[in-house]
């Protein structure tokens, strides 16, 4: 990038007179400032949460985080607590792995076919192509809470139509109910991930897809050869969109996920305050325990993700 | 934590990756075939049969179902027509979390993306840029749930002791009675709001500011020499040339908006007059067990996207006509 | 390397160091009030008339969580070692909305352990009704007032579990003992008290209605004790919505609590404080003679930070909410409720241990706990207030009713009635109003 609009430093510019550079200067300040300024604001709050999580029970009880400077304390005990007490609601080190366990697959295979659909979607013509696209695009809407009872019975029930079962129960148990989860990801990633990637596919150079089919290339050989290639940026960026979704994810994983055991971390971060609620105070340490990992792979991965969301929506 | 808690889920993930694989080669497989015989449609059906299968099981299905239980009694066992629209639009409690789900969606797309966008301009270009943009995208990798313990520590108000939520000593420190903010309607409302902002703004601004980089410079630069102020070259040259990706944020944050739950939940439960639409949804249908009720606040919520629906129709339409 | 990426790396070594700091082993969980299981609960003689359970899963879902999970498996611990079953213990913070969903999905827990006859009289179509043995049990074990409240349309479902003495007022003995109170026994001995106490330079009472989204549900207790003090008819009546939120008798029972609650010269920290402190912590001032009294239920033991003696010649103790006629014998209670959802010989088997007063023994002895079982010892609850309230319970001439608000549906006892407790005490609205407000709310 270069420092085309670049206000930080105030060169004297030709015909320009000593008040205008002042000027130009003194509105540079303030931007600065307020640039500055919003960058802290949204700072501190997680910030506190990281000084709240290393101190002890007693004091996040007693006074704010910010007396961590003036009268400092220190412990890892809550941490240790949380992730590896044997105690009900301890022991979060199971459910980080769960998590990851649960986001996998919970990122690969919505993204996978959604791709696929979107290819179809894109650059397949059949009637009734726009309508399902659009029904599709809509769906996105539709409230996941509402879609729990009926999906979770269709996992525990099966399905039958008329008496005929179409499907039988699923009857998972124990680690194996982590499969219901992420199909229930799959189904509430596809729209977005259709949506997403639609943009970006019909976007694809219609030349370079038209010179293939003269080639002799099949819808499956353009779609591997010609397709997937080009969007990958599209596709790194939203399989980072539903990873930091499936992470995050509280009621899917709370609803899906058999027993405290075999839950995500976000799903039973908050069960951890005890039965009335008594031990709030374990919170931030859990918390941030939750929070670091997609961190750190939003901040690598920046990059990626910023170039596929642009891809599909400047055209928009 | 044992061994075989370790074995049993990596196992697990092994063999679940294994199974998908199987199925992607299998659907690819039979795409192959087709595609040689020329029979495009039939491509289509397998590339589309996987998705359609799953939304139709997984959203289609129970988006009908909540229509017909929004006619029908608190356990599904009676028709009572509009009755439950009627208490929607009639009961005070259901008005005010209609009202607040109204300004919920009217201030957070908007504040969001205009301070998203007043900070891409503001850092654009400016040194350390990155980090600039990496502390305020921060937020948008941490969870609803993990931001409202965030933000309590903000908000948390103590009658009697000393303060332990930040708003409050600040407060203090300026020699100001300390308030309880979430239990202090209209107020409450916006507090909550503003931990969604947070989250938002870092998407909003690393969208726009990379859309600002595709504004050609010798626009800005035609306009300045023929005597434009930044503001006028701000409002006239910038903001139309990256009109479609403001317009995409603001509709994502609108659908974001709408479907909040988690936060509310966490922080004040709907109490203290602070409902919306989704989180009341869920009391109803979940917690106090009303069925018809919760399906009701989900067909309005519905109906509230309507309208960036059918503009997204008019997009497609419109992108169709420019391709011929 | 850019400076995001810096960033990134410092965050994850930063965080990494802590896991592994933080590793140092199990963290160690000892508590004094933590006992061990009796003699006979261990023994596997006493579980041969379960049968042989070998290779049978029951899986149990409640609200206990943490501590109180744990202690409540160990006691059960012993049932699976000698039978063979293996119980699937899981707790919820939100366990309205998660047994809802389970239900109605077809996911039902075998058993759950409900903490309000409210929502097991939702699920009634769904619940398996108690055998004729477990029947039995459930009369030799609890007094039909319990029963009742386990009892949906004439069908008994479900023995209690855990149970609760809510009439409670927390005290601090030997402030008490220095000063020459006497511990009220009517409600105008506890007024003529607090004039004493406030008179002589100290607040009687400290008040906290704050619990996060539930912020209000202190305050209904007030309420519900005083409407019991009036007569059982009238809290039945209350209750069962036979006579309207706003009747003026229970208007005039908020009036009488606001003797009280809305006194600014009994109130610690002020009125105003009431419903932003929180209820955990709120009775803590008594420790500092900040205050001299604390309304809360038995539970409110485990509220005391560690260090504090809680009984009768310690730091802090409680005493019976007093009566407002002569010759009553109240108490406001609460409670889990054992509900079956499945059924099969490990489940039966399962209900029927949980309804022993072997089980109900060994409980009281793995944690601070109560019970009104019948069968059970009251000296062996693990803390003095568990032994009182246990005592009280299991005492036939005690009146029990179960706290009013986890009786009326959803939409007032968790909702209308909490937000009218925070208005009023917040001087937002009258006690009329507020009772109209709820009388509104109440679902036709």
């Amino acid at each position: 990038m270069s420092a085309k609009t670049s206000a930080s430093e105030a060169p004297a510019k030709i015909g320009e007179s000593r008040g205008e550079r002042i000027r130009r200067m003194l509105s540079s300040r303030t931007a600065s400032l307020v640039a500055v300024l919003i960058a802290v604001l949204w700072t501190i709050p997680t910030f506190g949460l990281f000084v709240n999580s290393f101190r002890p029970t007693d004091d996040i009880r007693a006074t704010g985080w910010w007396k961590m400077f003036t009268e400092p304390s220190f412990t890892l005990e809550t941490y240790n607590y949380v992730l590896y007490s044997t105690s009900q609601g301890g022991g979060l080190a199971r459910n980080l792995i769960n998590t990851v366990v649960i986001t996998i697959p919970g990122v690969v295979i919505p993204v996978t076919f959604a791709v696929m659909a979107a290819y179809a979607l894109s650059w397949i013509e059949f009637r009734g192509r726009n309508l399902l696209y659009i029904s599709i695009f809509a769906l996105q809407v539709v409230p996941l809470q509402m879609a729990l009872i009926p999906l979770l019975s269709f996992f525990s029930r099966g399905l039958s139509i008329g008496g005929v079962t179409i499907m039988p129960a699923w009857e998972l148990s124990g680690v194996q109910t982590i499969v219901q989860v992420w199909v229930a990801h799959t189904i509430f990633g596809l729209p977005l991930a259709i949506f997403l990637l639609h943009n970006f596919m019909r976007e694809l150079p219609g030349d370079v897809m038209e010179a293939a089919r003269i080639d002799g290339a099949s819808h499956s050989q353009i779609f591997r050869k010609v397709a997937l290639p080009l969007v990958t940026p599209a596709l790194a960026s939203i399989a980072i969109f539903q990873f930091l979704w499936v992470w995050n994810d509280f009621l899917v994983g709370r609803t899906f996920g058999g027993g405290l055991a075999t839950q995500p971390l976000t799903a039973v971060l908050g069960d951890l305050a005890g039965t009335r609620g008594f031990g709030w105070t374990r919170l931030p340490a859990a918390a941030f325990i939750a929070i670091i990992v997609p961190l750190i792979v939003f901040l690598l991965l920046q990059r990626y993700f910023v170039r596929g969301l642009l891809a599909g929506s400047v055209k928009g | 934590m044992e061994i075989t808690d370790l074995t049993d889920r990596f196992g697990l993930l092994l063999v679940g990756l294994v199974a998908f694989a199987a199925v992607l080669m299998a659907l690819y497989g039979i795409a192959e075939l087709a595609s040689r015989r020329n029979r495009s449609k039939l491509v289509a059906f397998i590339f589309l049969l996987p998705a359609v299968l799953f939304l139709a099981v997984g959203l289609v299905y129970p988006a009908i179902r909540t229509l017909f239980m929004s006619f029908y009694n608190k356990d599904g066992s009676e028709f009572i027509g509009l009755d439950n629209y009627h208490w929607a639009l009639t009961d005070p409690s259901a008005l005010q979390t209609l009202i607040n789900t109204a300004l919920w969606i009217i201030v957070v797309p908007l504040v969001s993306t205009a301070l998203g966008l007043l900070y891409a301009v503001l850092i654009d270009g400016r040194r350390g840029e990155r980090t600039y943009k990496a502390l305020v995208f921060l937020p948008m990798g941490i969870s609803f749930v993990g931001a409202s313990i965030i933000w309590r520590f903000v908000y948390q108000y103590n009658g009697t002791g000393e303060q332990i939520g930040l708003l409050n000593q600040l407060l203090v420190w300026v020699g100001i009675e300390p308030v309880n903010w979430l239990n202090t309607f209209p107020i409450n409302n916006f507090l909550l709001m503003v931990v969604l902002i947070w989250i938002e703004v870092g998407f909003a601004t690393v969208v726009l500011s990379a859309a600002l980089k595709g504004v050609p410079t010798e626009i800005i630069e035609a306009a300045r020499i023929d005597g434009a102020n930044s503001s006028q070259i701000f409002w006239n040259v910038t903001v139309p040339s990256i009109r479609s990706a403001i317009i995409v944020v603001a509709v994502t944050v609108f659908i974001a908006t709408l479907k909040l739950f988690d936060i509310v939940r966490a922080m004040t439960r709907g109490e203290h007059k602070t409902d919306v639409l989704a989180h009341n949804m869920w009391d109803q249908a979940l917690r106090l067990g009303n069925d018809g009720r919760g399906a009701t606040m989900a067909v309005l919520l519905f109906a509230l996207v309507i309208p960036v629906v059918i503009y997204q129709v008019y997009n497609v339409r419109r992108q169709q006509l420019e391709a011929r | 390397m850019s400076k995001t990426r810096r960033l990134a790396f410092l965050v994850a070594a930063t965080s990494a160091t802590a896991l592994v700091a933080a590793a140092c082993g199990a963290p160690e969980e000892d508590d004094d009030a933590r006992g061990a299981v009796p003699d006979d609960a261990t023994d596997c003689a006493n579980y041969e008339e379960y049968g042989d359970l070998e290779g049978e899963t029951v899986s149990i879902f409640g609200s206990i969580r943490d501590q109180e999970a744990d202690e409540m498996t160990e006691a059960w611990s012993y049932f699976e070692e000698c039978t063979g079953v293996t119980i699937e213990y899981e707790g919820s913070g939100e366990l309205e909305a998660d047994i809802k969903v389970r239900v109605d999905g077809g996911n039902a827990p075998d058993i759950a352990l409900l903490p309000q006859p409210g929502l097991m009289a939702n699920f009634a179509d769904s619940l398996v009704p108690a055998s004729d043995e477990l029947t039995a049990l459930a009369e030799e074990g609890w007094s039909e007032d319990w029963r009742g409240y386990g009892t949906v349309d004439g069908t008994f479902y479900a023995p209690p579990h855990s149970s609760n003495a809510k009439s409670f007022v927390w005290y601090s003995p030997s402030f008490f003992e220095d000063n020459g109170y006497e511990i009220p026994t009517t409600w105008d001995e506890m007024i003529d008290l607090s004039d004493q106490i406030a008179a002589d330079g100290t607040m009687p009472w400290c008040v906290g209605f704050e619990s996060g989204g539930a912020t209000g549900w202190p305050g209904t207790d007030w309420i519900e004790d005083i409407v019991l003090r009036e007569g059982t008819d009238v809290y039945d009546q209350w209750v069962d919505h036979e006579i309207p939120f706003n009747d003026p008798q229970i208007v005039s029972a908020f009036e009488k609590a606001g003797e009280i609650l809305t006194n600014e010269d009994y109130i610690y920290g002020g009125t105003d404080t009431i419903s932003s402190t929180p209820f955990q912590e709120a009775g803590w001032p008594i420790l500092e003679d900040g205050c001299a009294m604390h309304r809360q239920a038995s539970f409110y033991g485990a509220m005391w930070e560690g260090g504090i003696e809680v009984a009768e010649d310690g730091d802090v103790f409680a005493f019976r909410f007093p009566e407002t006629n002569e010759g009553d014998n109240t108490m406001l209670v609460a409670g889990e409720f054992v509900a079956a959802f499945n059924d099969n010989e490990a489940i039966e088997a399962t209900r029927q241990f949980l309804a022993s007063s072997l089980y109900h023994n060994a409980r009281l002895q793995t944690g601070p706990w109560s019970t009104a079982n019948q069968g059970v010892d009251p000296a062996s609850a693990t803390t003095p207030i568990n032994e009182f309230a246990t005592e009280i319970l299991t005492d036939p001439d005690v009146t029990v009713r179960f706290d009013g608000s986890d009786l009326m549906p959803g939409e007032v006892g968790a909702s209308s009635f909490w937000t009218g407790m925070i208005q009023w005490v917040d001087g937002e609205k009258s006690a009329q109003e507020v009772a109209d407000d709820i009388e509104n709310s109440w679902p036709q």
